[in-house]
């Protein structure tokens, strides 16, 4: 192969490295709310927010066992919507190399329900945040929040 | 170019750029110890300790500094306290100190109740995003540098690692 072409190569994987490594150094989390939801005015109507982490990690249930551990909470600001309530799932309880007792902990792909109560009709978007900490079993990455945007139609 | 030649070196660019990246942002499992020459200066600080008295890193210059980043919230990093409290009793008179930065948001508040709790008998301060950008981020806890007596780093560890890995740096890092 001539030597421009293993050059070529060589800086298209380092490329591939400058491009992607970045992201993946950013975030363990993928935040996936619905694209858009429906409501009924005057009715409890339920929004579920996809979670996606990356393989090898897991976070702090929203009860972790222990009173240092940050939970998973997810919070909407006041707005067109009442927020009903917000629901987990149930937490797995995990054993870690670096844990005396098991550890409550979401782990893989997971949702958070949201009932939301809508009292008017007409296009709204609901804002929330997400407060999360991961770690795998040699390292935790610091606490992050995200803000989530959930666009509503109420019929 | 034939579609399948190219199929196949994209293939091999992309499993290259992926094992890099997996290199890039895996824990070290061992550091070693760098030769002296190729130390570099460990970035000054200063950071206020419990009582608020603040502590600068140089004011440690002529001992061997375990410099750990952690946080109440970090598991992996519990584990390690109990080992940096016997570094500190065992090494002590050998010109050796660990000095903990925790990096939690809330500062004393929680950070004095856990270093009460669990004795801890070496210096800790709270850590500020300034100090942590100094020492490259700090992206992941724990995070342990060993600094030489001139106060440059001789190994630095991502991730926890075994207590001999420690023991093994500190040693090689008196002895010289």
């Amino acid at each position: 192969m001539p030597v421009t072409s293993n050059k070529f190569w060589l800086n298209s994987a380092l490329l591939l490295v400058a491009s992607v490594a970045p992201a993946l150094a950013q975030s363990v989390l993928s935040v996936i709310p619905p694209e858009s939801t429906r409501m009924k005015v005057g009715q409890v109507s339920e929004a579920k927010i996809h979670l996606k982490l990356k393989p090898g990690f897991h976070l702090n249930s929203n009860k972790p066992a222990d009173e240092f551990l940050i939970p998973l909470k997810l919070t909407w600001a006041p707005g067109a919507l009442e927020t009903v309530g917000v629901e987990y799932p149930k937490p797995a309880m995990e054993k870690y190399s670096f844990s005396e007792k098991p550890l409550s902990v979401y782990s893989g792909e997971f949702e958070i329900v949201t009932k939301f109560k809508a009292g008017t009709r007409g296009m709204t978007t609901a804002s929330g945040k997400l407060r999360y900490q991961a770690c795998n079993d040699t390292m935790c990455l610091p606490p992050k929040t995200i803000e989530i945007q959930l666009p509503v139609t109420v019929e | 170019m034939d579609c399948g030649v190219f199929l196949v070196r994209l293939m091999t660019a992309l499993v290259v750029g992926l094992g890099l990246i997996s290199c890039g942002s895996a824990p070290s499992a061992k550091a070693a110890v760098k030769p002296v020459k190729e130390r570099k200066k460990a970035p000054e600080f200063s950071l206020k300790d419990s009582t608020g008295k603040a502590l600068k890193l140089s004011d440690l210059k002529g001992k061997v500094v375990l410099l750990n980043f952690w946080a109440t919230w970090c598991g992996p990093c519990k584990i390690e306290i109990p080992w940096f409290i016997e570094f500190e009793q065992k090494y002590k008179d050998k010109g050796f100190a660990v000095l903990g930065v925790s990096m939690d948001e809330e500062g004393w508040k929680d950070v004095k109740p856990y270093v009460d709790s669990k004795k801890i008998n070496y210096r800790v301060v709270v850590g500020d995003d300034t100090t942590a950008t100094l020492y490259g981020g700090v992206d992941s806890l724990p995070t342990t540098f060993i600094l030489d007596r001139e106060g440059k780093i001789a190994a630095v560890h991502v991730g926890l690692v075994s207590k001999s890995d420690y023991a093994s740096d500190i040693e090689q890092v008196l002895a010289k």
